[in-house]
């Protein structure tokens, strides 16, 4: 039941992973295309990052923290990133 | 008191970087401790010409709300994202928005920021200093009043009732 649990969030990670990379190349342009990587990031790692924590607790390694601090390092990090790169592609427009 | 001070200029920030050198390190043995405390002293001093005056924190349990509030939104938005980047593209009505704020604080600015930039179909592109407006682009736009009434009273008045400002 629990590997169920794992299995269907791993799938939705990575789908969602797959719809960010989708958006990032089929987008028409460089601010359309920065709205992709945003969900890859947000659900994307989180499903993921959730199934590894439910991983290692079902198979006795005990609560691990780790998963939460990758979390808040790209939580803080991909809307920098993207509000740098908007910036820049506003700028050099004008 | 003022010597502690002066060795740890900024508590509360040297204990969150311990506790996450602390998680990364999924350990909490007597090494681990010592190394991630110098870590933490460090980072933190080395840093602290960027610190600039904060805002104090008196909100706290609303701070956990709002937290909750912008996990449950990327939930949601993620779907609606996830929705408009398969489909047609013609049918995306992309553009900017300026946000007026009501915050006057650079560093509550860019956390209202960041909290728009992780919610999925509007990212951050600047924030006016001068004139105090975020400015947001969408990727599907309904309604640009209502998208700035929703910021407002979503996140940005939360904001300014937990940070005082």
């Amino acid at each position: 039941m629990v590997e169920f649990g794992i299995s269907l969030l791993v799938l939705l990670g990575a789908a969602f992973a797959l719809l960010g990379s989708v958006g990032l190349a089929r987008l028409p342009d460089i601010f359309t295309r920065l709205h992709g990587p945003t969900k890859a990031t947000t659900l994307g790692v989180g499903a993921l990052v959730t199934a590894s924590m439910l991983h290692s607790l079902s198979s006795g390694g005990g609560l691990s923290l780790r998963e939460l601090g990758i979390t808040l390092f790209l939580f803080i990090t991909a809307p920098v990133s993207a509000h740098m790169i908007a910036k820049a592609a506003a700028k050099s427009d004008k | 008191m003022t010597v502690l001070r002066k060795i740890v200029p900024y508590p509360l920030l040297s204990l969150l970087i311990l506790a996450l050198w602390l998680a990364l390190n999924n350990s909490i043995g007597p090494g681990q401790m010592l190394l991630g405390a110098v870590v933490a002293v460090l980072v933190t001093r080395l840093t602290a010409q960027f610190w600039t005056d904060r805002p104090k924190l008196v909100r706290p349990l609303l701070a956990i709300r709002l937290f909750l509030v912008v996990i449950i939104d990327i939930l949601v938005a993620n779907w609606k994202v996830a929705y408009r980047v398969v489909g047609p593209l013609d049918r995306l009505r992309a553009d900017f928005v300026d946000i007026p704020l009501d915050i006057r604080d650079p560093f509550v600015a860019t956390i209202l920021g960041g909290i728009v930039s992780l919610t999925p179909g509007t990212v951050s592109v600047d924030i006016d200093r001068d004139r105090w407006t975020l400015k947001v682009h969408g990727l599907d736009i309904d309604d640009r009043d209502e998208m700035v009434r929703r910021i407002k009273a979503r996140y940005e008045a939360p904001l300014r009732e937990i940070l005082s400002c």
